[in-house]
C-alpha cells in the first residue's frame, strides 16, 4: 500500500483578500529605475550592495597590504588604515549584508514564496531602495571631503569618534551618521513591507507552517531589524547634537589640545549600550536569512526534507527574541559590574542552545540524503563548517574570563570573521548559485563555479584560521604597526604576511564569480524553469525569470515546503502547489499489483 | 535600559505568543493533517475569516512599535544619563499643560471623524478632520512657543543634559507628528471633493488609522510628559 492519503479532500480555504491590482510602469524608467516591481527593486538592491561591497572587498586588501608588509607602502599613512578599517567594517555589515540579504533576497523571495503577485506596498518598496541607494552615496561622498571618511572604528565609539586626533572628525563622521539614519529610514519602508507581505498575502492554503524556512527567517531577521535599529537612529542622533550643537550626551569633560572642551559630564558607556542593543541583533539580522537560506539549499539538494522543521522554526524565533538580552557581552573591558558580565555570559550560552539545534538539524538533514554536490549545496555544506568553527570560538569569547585576555586581539577579528563574514557570504554565493537558473532563466558556468567555490573556501581558512594563533598570543587588532614588542613573536610578521597573500588570493579569485555570473547572464545555457527539482513556489510560475505579477493565477497551497523523496512517489519532490488528487495520480502504484 | 527591555519585551512577547499560537500543533509534514491545516491556515492574519485585517493596519502596527522602541530607547538613555552629577531639571513651561490639552483635542476630533465614518456622515467626518489638522498645527505651535520661553530663560539645548533631551525628545515626537500630517492630509485631501458618503466608501480607512496614529502619539506624550514632569 502506498503512502498516499486518499481521501484527503481538496479543500481551499475561500479568498480572503481580493486580489488587488497590480501597478503597470508605462515608461522605461518606471519599469527599470523607479521600477516598483519586487524582483526588480531586489535586482537593484543586490548590484548595489555587492557594488559597495567590491569597494570594502579592496579596502580590505589595503588594510592587508600594510599588515603584511609595513612601512612598504607609502600611501597608506594611519589616519587612511584607520579609515580603511571603520568604512570596510561599516560597509560590510550594514550596506552588503543586511542590505543584500533583506533588500535583495527579501524582495525577490518572500512575494514569490508565499505565492504573492508583489509587495503589499510597491511604493514605499520602491522609495526604500532610493533612500538605501542615498544613503550609499553619502557614504561614499565622505571619502572625498576635507579630512576623508570617519575612522573612528565601525562601532563609532565617542568621544573619540569626534574629537581631533581621530580621522574624519571634520564632515566624515557627520556624513557616516547621516548616512546610517537614511539607510534606517530606508530599511523602516522596506521592512514594513516584508512584515506585511508576509503576514497578509499568502496564497490560499500558505499556512505559516507550510512557508519555507527563507521566508521564516527573512521575516524575524525584519522584526529584528525594525527593533532594533532604532537603536542606531537614537545613538546616531545624540551623537550629531553632541558635534554640531554641543550637547553632552555621550561626551564626558575632557581636553583636547591643552584646552578644555565644552562638554561635561557625558558617557560614552552609554553610546556603548545604544549601539550594543543594536549591534548584536544586527549579527542575527545578518545570520537568520543566511540560516533560512541555506535550510532550504541544504534540503533541496539533499533531496529529503529539512530534519525537524518545526523546531527550525522555533530556533530562529528563539534565537531572534535572546538575541535582544545578550548586547553587553560586547561590553565586558567597559568595567561594567562583574554580576552584570556575569548575566550577559549566560544568556550568550544560552543562545548557543537554538543555535546548535539548527547546525544538528542541517547536519542530520545530510544525513543518509542522497546529496548532490551541485555548486549551492558546496556553499552550503561550506557554511555549516565555517558556522561550526566560528561559533565555537564564540563560546570562548562570550565567558568574561576568557573574553578579557582575547578582547581586542586578532582571536575576535577571527572569531566574528568565521561566523558573521565567511560564514554569511558562502550563503550569498550559494543562494546566488542556486537561484540565478530562476532570476536569469540561464545557468552559471558549473566548473567556473567550482573553482570559485574551492578559492574561496580554502582561502578564507587560510586567511582567519592563523589569525586565532596571532590572537591567542596577544597581537592587537585595528593597529597600524606593530614594531618591537615583548610579546609578538617576530614571525608573527611571517604569519601576516601569508594571511595578506591568502586575502588577496581570495579577493582576486572573485573575479571567477563576477565573471561568471556576467558572461552567463549572455552565453548561459537556458535553464531548465526548476533544474533542481524543488518544491518551494518560486519554482511553478509559468514564466522564467518570472514575469511582472509572477503567477498567471496565484497558486493553491496544499502541502509543506518539503515533500521530497516522499515514500510512494517516483519523483522525487511534490511542489507546494500539486493537489493531493494530482498526486495520487503521480504515485507509483508498484504495491497495489 | 530597562525601560526598552520592558517595551521591547511586550513587543517581543506578543510577536512569540502569536507565533506560538499558530504553530504548536500543526504538522506540516503529516499529509493526512494537510485538510485541517489549511483549515486553520487558510485564515491570514489568525483572526475572523469574514474580517481581515487590512495590510496597512498591519504596516501601522509595524511602524508603531518602531516608534516605540526609538521613544523606549530615548527614555532608557534619559533615565541612565540622568545619573550623572551634572543633571540639573529645567523647569518645564505649563504652556505644556495647554499642548496637552490641545493634542487630546486632535484625538478627540479625529476619533469623532471616525465615528462620523460609522454613521456615514460625510459633513461630520470633514469637520472632525480639519479640527484635528488644525489642532496638531496648533499644538506644534504651542511645543515651538514652549521651546522659545526655555531659550529666552536661559536654558540652551547645550546647557544642560535634562535641556538636550528635552529638546530632542519634544523634536523627535512632534517630527511624527508631522509625519502623520502628511498622511492626514492625503486622506482629507481625498474627503474633500466628495460630495457623497458612497465615493469615499473605500477610502475612509486612512481615517481610522490617522486616529490610531494619533491616539498612539497622544499616549506617547502622556508617558513623555509625565517622566519630564517627574525628573
Amino acid at each position: 500500500m502506498a503512502d498516499v492519503i486518499h481521501d484527503a479532500v481538496d479543500y481551499v480555504p475561500p479568498l480572503v483578500i481580493e486580489d488587488e491590482e497590480l501597478y503597470h510602469a508605462k515608461t522605461w524608467l518606471g519599469k527599470y529605475v523607479f521600477s516598483q516591481d519586487a524582483k526588480v527593486i531586489a535586482i537593484q538592491y543586490s548590484v548595489t550592495a555587492i557594488g559597495v561591497g567590491i569597494v570594502a572587498l579592496c579596502l580590505s586588501v589595503l588594510m592587508r597590504l600594510q599588515i603584511g608588509w609595513p612601512e612598504s607602502f607609502a600611501f597608506i599613512d594611519p589616519s587612511n588604515y584607520l579609515q580603511f578599517v571603520t568604512m570596510h567594517g561599516m560597509i560590510m555589515v550594514v550596506y552588503l549584508l543586511t542590505a543584500l540579504f533583506l533588500g535583495g533576497f527579501g524582495n525577490y523571495m518572500i512575494p514569490l514564496m508565499i505565492g504573492a503577485r508583489d509587495m503589499a506596498f510597491p511604493y514605499a518598496n520602491m522609495l526604500s531602495f532610493w533612500f538605501y541607494f542615498a544613503s550609499v552615496v553619502i557614504l561614499l561622498a565622505s571619502f572625498f571631503v576635507p579630512g576623508g571618511a570617519t575612522g573612528a572604528g565601525w562601532t563609532l565609539y565617542p568621544p573619540q569618534a569626534i574629537m581631533p586626533g581621530t580621522p574624519g572628525t571634520d564632515l566624515g563622521i557627520l556624513l557616516m551618521l547621516a548616512s546610517l539614519a537614511v539607510f534606517i529610514i530606508g530599511f523602516t519602508m522596506g521592512g514594513l513591507n516584508y512584515l506585511t507581505t508576509t503576514l497578509q498575502l499568502r496564497t490560499r492554503g500558505m499556512s505559516l507552517m507550510r512557508m519555507p524556512l527563507t521566508v521564516w527567517a527573512i521575516f524575524t531577521a525584519t522584526v529584528l531589524a525594525l527593533l532594533a535599529f532604532p537603536a542606531l537612529l537614537v545613538s546616531a542622533i545624540m551623537m550629531t547634537l553632541d558635534t554640531v550643537l554641543g550637547t553632552s550626551f555621550f561626551m564626558p569633560a575632557i581636553i583636547s589640545a591643552g584646552a578644555q572642551t565644552d562638554y561635561s559630564g557625558g558617557s560614552p558607556v552609554l553610546f556603548q549600550h545604544l549601539f550594543w542593543f543594536f549591534g548584536h541583533p544586527e549579527v542575527y539580522i545578518v545570520a537568520l536569512p543566511a540560516f533560512g537560506l541555506v535550510s532550504d539549499i541544504i534540503s533541496v539538494h539533499a533531496r529529503k526534507a529539512i530534519f525537524g522543521y518545526r523546531m527550525m522554526v522555533w530556533a530562529i524565533v528563539a534565537i531572534g527574541a535572546l538575541s535582544f538580552v545578550v548586547w553587553a557581552h560586547h561590553m565586558y573591558v567597559s568595567g561594567m559590574n562583574p554580576y552584570f558580565g556575569f548575566f550577559f555570559a549566560t544568556t550568550t550560552l544560552i543562545i548557543a542552545v537554538p543555535t546548535a539545534i539548527k547546525v544538528y538539524n542541517w547536519v542530520l538533514t545530510l544525513w543518509r540524503g542522497n546529496i548532490k554536490t551541485t555548486v549551492p549545496m558546496l556553499f552550503a555544506i561550506g557554511f555549516v563548517f565555517t558556522f561550526i568553527n566560528g561559533g565555537l570560538t564564540g563560546l570562548f569569547l562570550g565567558n568574561v574570563t576568557i573574553d578579557l585576555p582575547l578582547s581586542d586581539t586578532y582571536f575576535v577579528v577571527a572569531h566574528f570573521h568565521m561566523v558573521m563574514a565567511v560564514s554569511p557570504v558562502l550563503v550569498v554565493f550559494g543562494s546566488i548559485y542556486h537561484w540565478y537558473p530562476k532570476i536569469t532563466g540561464r545557468m552559471y558556468n558549473d566548473s567556473m563555479a567550482r573553482i570559485h567555490f574551492w578559492c574561496t573556501f580554502v582561502g578564507s581558512y587560510a586567511i582567519y584560521y592563523p589569525m586565532h594563533y596571532l590572537g591567542i598570543e596577544g597581537m592587537p587588532r585595528r593597529y597600524f604597526a606593530y614594531g618591537e614588542t615583548e610579546f609578538i613573536s617576530s614571525s608573527s610578521g611571517d604569519l601576516n604576511a601569508a594571511i595578506s597573500i591568502a586575502a588577496i588570493f581570495v579577493a582576486i579569485s572573485q573575479i571567477f564569480f563576477f565573471w561568471n555570473i556576467i558572461a552567463s547572464l549572455f552565453k548561459g545555457e537556458k535553464a531548465d524553469p526548476n533544474p533542481w527539482g524543488a518544491t518551494t513556489l518560486e519554482w511553478q510560475t509559468p514564466q522564467t525569470p518570472p514575469g511582472h505579477g509572477n503567477f498567471d493565477d496565484l497558486p493553491l497551497v496544499y502541502r509543506w515546503a518539503y515533500d521530497y523523496s516522499v515514500p510512494g512517489y517516483e519523483q522525487d519532490f511534490i511542489p507546494q502547489n500539486v493537489s493531493p488528487a494530482e498526486a495520487e495520480k503521480m504515485a507509483k502504484r508498484v504495491e497495489n499489483d | 535600559m530597562e525601560y526598552v527591555l520592558l517595551t521591547l519585551a511586550v513587543v517581543m512577547g506578543v510577536v512569540v505568543w502569536w507565533i506560538l499560537r499558530q504553530t504548536i500543533n500543526v504538522k506540516p509534514w503529516v499529509p493526512a493533517a494537510s485538510t485541517e491545516a489549511v483549515d486553520s491556515g487558510g485564515v491570514r492574519s489568525g483572526l475572523d475569516v469574514g474580517n481581515p485585517l487590512r495590510p496597512s493596519k498591519v504596516a501601522l502596527g509595524g511602524f508603531l512599535a518602531v516608534s516605540s522602541s526609538i521613544f523606549a530607547l530615548f527614555i532608557s538613555a534619559y533615565s541612565i544619563r540622568m545619573e550623572y552629577g551634572d543633571w540639573r531639571p529645567l523647569p518645564e513651561p505649563t504652556l505644556l499643560w495647554a499642548n496637552t490639552g490641545i493634542l487630546i483635542l486632535c484625538s478627540v476630533f479625529l476619533h469623532s471623524a471616525w465615528v462620523n465614518v460609522k454613521k456615514q456622515n460625510l459633513g461630520g467626518i470633514k469637520v472632525g478632520l480639519a479640527l484635528g489638522s488644525l489642532m496638531t498645527v496648533a499644538f506644534m505651535v504651542g511645543q515651538l512657543m514652549a521651546w522659545n520661553q526655555l531659550v529666552n530663560s536661559g536654558y540652551g539645548i547645550s546647557g544642560n543634559p535634562a535641556n538636550a533631551f528635552f529638546y530632542t525628545l519634544t523634536a523627535i515626537h512632534a517630527l511624527h507628528l508631522l509625519g502623520g500630517l502628511i498622511a492626514l492630509g492625503v486622506a482629507f485631501k481625498n474627503v474633500w471633493g466628495a460630495v457623497e458618503f458612497s465615493e469615499i466608501e473605500n477610502k475612509v480607512y486612512a481615517i481610522e488609522l490617522c486616529g490610531v496614529y494619533w491616539h498612539f502619539f497622544l499616549a506617547v506624550w502622556a508617558i513623555l510628559f509625565t517622566y519630564l514632569l517627574n525628573t
